[in-house]
């Protein structure tokens, strides 16, 4: 058998045996954790990079798109000059204090980041995976979800950077914890990065991840965050992935699990670049909890963004809502996967998935796909999908009134996105997501 | 001034105007009416510049400048304003915000100093309380859930504070009671101007007892058939339009 799927290998997961054999001694952790390193490699090396012939991947080939596979990052080198850079690179959200933990290349970088209010903590993963705790390998691990995901087996293979957040039971933390992650400036690399929310019993906490990206090569980024939301905590979640160069691959995964009446509020905004992947994997394994994935994917070119969640209702009494808007320009192609699974138990389950595209031009694909697996029979699930594109009597309709017809476009499409933006809690990172998409909207009008 | 010069368009292929020719002066208000599916409203958007009608012949001059190589926003700037016989709906746009980019985009265009806000909202306030425009519609986005009369009322509302040049007004008056009609009509005659015309266009002639007009046309087949004073209306409200529909066959 071995045999035969060595000889089927492509360059990339050639690459990718040599690289997990050669950086093996070097990547952090204990005993316990090698084995679940090598446990990963092995189920990912069994099923090679996801192509189209499995189901979850259904349109997005990554191991088309991954011609080769680059080096692990090694861990950034001490650089001064680079506290100065962190202000221009990923300036602060107006009318926002928040906390701040820098990571570069993946890696925590203690000196360039805040110290943590009272209630939090946070410990870099190389640290963490060293002391090899049980109980922290196992929530790390988040047993049960994604299994089977060749993409997330690499990312458990290979992780090396990354960061452990503790918020404590009943603790309430005023400002957000702000996650910047930098890349450096150095030749092509991979980063595997790993990282852990805990939030306790009680506790609330808003976490926004904002990535910058300088690189001026492509880069291949595999990125996890595992979120533990206790009985009754809340939190907030907005995830703004870097803009890579064409041909960079990211595969970016976050896995939730809600205790009894927590409430998880996601939101992902996606700007393009190279080929990206969303997964998300939400599972709800306590009554009356609340859950919500939203998000906005922005896409020209040659971009490829893929967003697939599957949402598992294990516990009765849960809600959850799914909603998606997305816009795409030039040869850009867009996808949503979208599965909620409700469990035989999971009764008076309320769900709402929606996804709703705009196509700017003749040459961009949308792939729509919600599904329902409904085991309970009495729940309350719908879901709606829509590709359309620009209402020309509404942009006639602006023009007739004055308005530019990039202008007029503009509005339209603004509108269109606000109605996921407008699902973030926050109104000064919702202006920030709203500056954003405006970025977008008006290189558009200048091409 | 707007000069329509032996005017030919069609859309997909299909002929809808044939060689309408029609002139209203400035200060003029002209009412055009004529029976359904005549070309009214495509007359008023071709005038306005909406994207795939041909024109396979004639010109428009506005104020001696042929306006048909321009778009729908660079007519706009020049002054044409068309009031929607369907106005439409604009989700997460709210009135105040669409008003305010209008404005300032044609101010823009014309190298005039964008509005600031409290100007703007002094002129947006006095506008609405003129044609009963209550202020939480301003708030909301426009024209959705707005009934068909709130819609026609802020189609004037927009035209006050755009001041153009040139006005279409295509069936303003439908979906309108009489106390409405009232206030849409005192709201279009206060901005009669001897700067300003006016295209009224109507199917009924109850309109025009309230916007009294300078001239009546009848269009008929995509022509203008026949042209006289606001007489015209009462004789085609009694006769009905046979008698002139009959010169275009
Ligand atoms: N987009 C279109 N494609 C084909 N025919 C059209 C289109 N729009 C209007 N027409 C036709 O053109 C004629 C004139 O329509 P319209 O200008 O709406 O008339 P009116 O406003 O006078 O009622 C009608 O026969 C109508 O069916
Ligand atoms: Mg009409």
């Amino acid at each position: 058998m071995l045999g035969d799927v060595k000889a089927a290998h492509s360059a990339a997961e050639e690459k990718l045996v040599a690289e997990f054999a050669r950086a093996r001694g070097s990547l952090p952790g204990a005993a316990p954790v090698g084995a679940l390193r090598d446990a990963a490699f092995e189920a990912f090396k069994s099923a090679g990079l996801p192509t189209r012939r499995v189901e979850a991947w259904h349109y997005t080939d990554l191991r088309m798109a991954m011609r080769d596979a680059l080096p692990v990052a090694p861990a950034p080198k001490a650089d001064a000059s680079l506290k100065q850079k962190l202000e221009k690179l990923a300036p602060r959200i107006a009318d926002l204090e928040t906390t701040r933990l820098v990571l570069v290349d993946g890696y925590f970088v203690a000196e360039l980041s805040d110290v943590t209010p009272k209630g939090v903590t946070v410990t870099a993963l190389s640290e963490a995976l060293a002391k090899g705790d049980a109980a922290f390998v196992e929530a790390l691990s988040a047993p049960g979800m994604g299994q089977g995901d060749a993409a997330l087996a690499l990312n458990t293979a290979f992780m090396q950077g990354g960061v452990i957040i503790d918020v404590a039971a009943g603790t309430h933390v005023a400002q957000p914890i702000e996650m910047i992650a930098l890349s450096s400036e150095m030749s092509a690399h991979a980063v595997y990065a790993r990282s852990l929310l805990r939030v306790g019993k009680g506790a609330q906490v808003t976490l926004i991840e904002r990535e910058v990206s300088t690189a001026s090569q492509i880069e291949q980024r595999n990125h996890a965050l595992v979120v533990s939301v206790a009985d009754e905590a809340q939190v907030e979640h907005v995830f703004v992935p870097a803009i890579l160069k064409s041909a960079s691959t990211y595969v970016a995964s976050l896995l939730a699990i809600l205790g009894a009446k927590a409430s998880f509020n996601s939101f992902t905004l996606v700007q393009g670049g190279g080929l990206l992947r969303r997964q998300i994997h939400m599972r709800f394994d306590g009554e009356h909890a609340k859950g919500q994935l939203a998000g906005a994917s922005v896409l020209r070119n040659k971009d490829h963004a893929d967003t697939t969640l599957v949402v598992q209702h294990v516990a009765a009494h849960c809600q959850s809502r799914e909603y998606f808007k997305t816009v795409l320009d030039g040869e850009s192609t867009g996808i949503y996967q979208g599965k909620v699974i409700v469990a035989p138990g999971a009764q008076k389950t309320d769900g709402a998935m929606k996804s709703h595209a705009i196509l700017l031009s003749d040459d961009a694909t949308m792939n729509n796909k919600p599904e329902l697996e409904i085991f309970a029979d009495d729940v309350v699930c719908g879901h709606g999908a829509t590709v359309a594109q620009l209402d020309e009597d509404q942009v006639f309709y602006a023009m007739a009134r004055g308005l530019p017809k990039p202008v007029a476009e503009s509005m339209l499409l603004e509108a269109f996105v606000d109605e996921a933006t407008d699902r973030v809690e926050s109104e000064p990172v919702r202006v920030y997501l709203t500056s954003l998409i405006g970025q977008w909207l008006s290189q558009r009008g200048a091409a | 001034m707007i000069e329509i010069r032996n005017l030919h368009a069609e859309i997909d292929g299909k002929k809808i105007i044939n060689g309408l020719s029609l002139t209203v002066n400035d200060g003029e208000v002209a009412a055009i009416m004529g029976p359904n599916g005549s070309g009214k409203s495509t007359l008023s958007y071709v005038i306005s510049g909406r994207a795939g009608y041909e024109v396979t012949g004639g010109e428009i001059l506005l104020n001696g400048e042929n306006i048909l190589e321009m778009n729908a926003a660079e007519r706009a700037a020049k002054g044409v304003f068309l009031a929607f016989q369907y106005p439409l709906e604009i989700p997460g746009v709210t009135t105040m915000t669409f008003l305010k980019a209008c404005l300032n985009a044609q101010r823009k265009s014309r190298g005039e100093a964008e509005l600031t806000t409290p100007d703007f909202m002094k002129r947006v306030k006095a506008g609405a309380e003129k044609l009963g425009v209550p202020q939480d519609m301003l708030r909301r986005a426009l024209n959705v859930g707005f009934s068909g009369g709130e819609k026609k009322r802020m189609e004037v509302l927009q035209m006050s504070l755009l001041e153009p040049t040139f006005a279409i007004l295509d069936e303003t008056d439908s979906g309108l009671d009489i106390d409405a009609l009232r206030i849409v009509s005192e709201g279009v005659n206060a901005l009669r101007d001897p700067k300003r015309s006016f295209l009224v266009i109507t199917h009924y002639q109850r309109l025009l007892d309230y916007i009294v007009p300078d001239t009546v046309h009848v269009m008929s087949k995509g022509q203008i058939v026949k042209t006289g004073a606001k007489e015209l209306a009462l004789e085609l409200e009694a006769n009905g339009y046979r008698d002139f529909v009959g010169e275009a066959a």
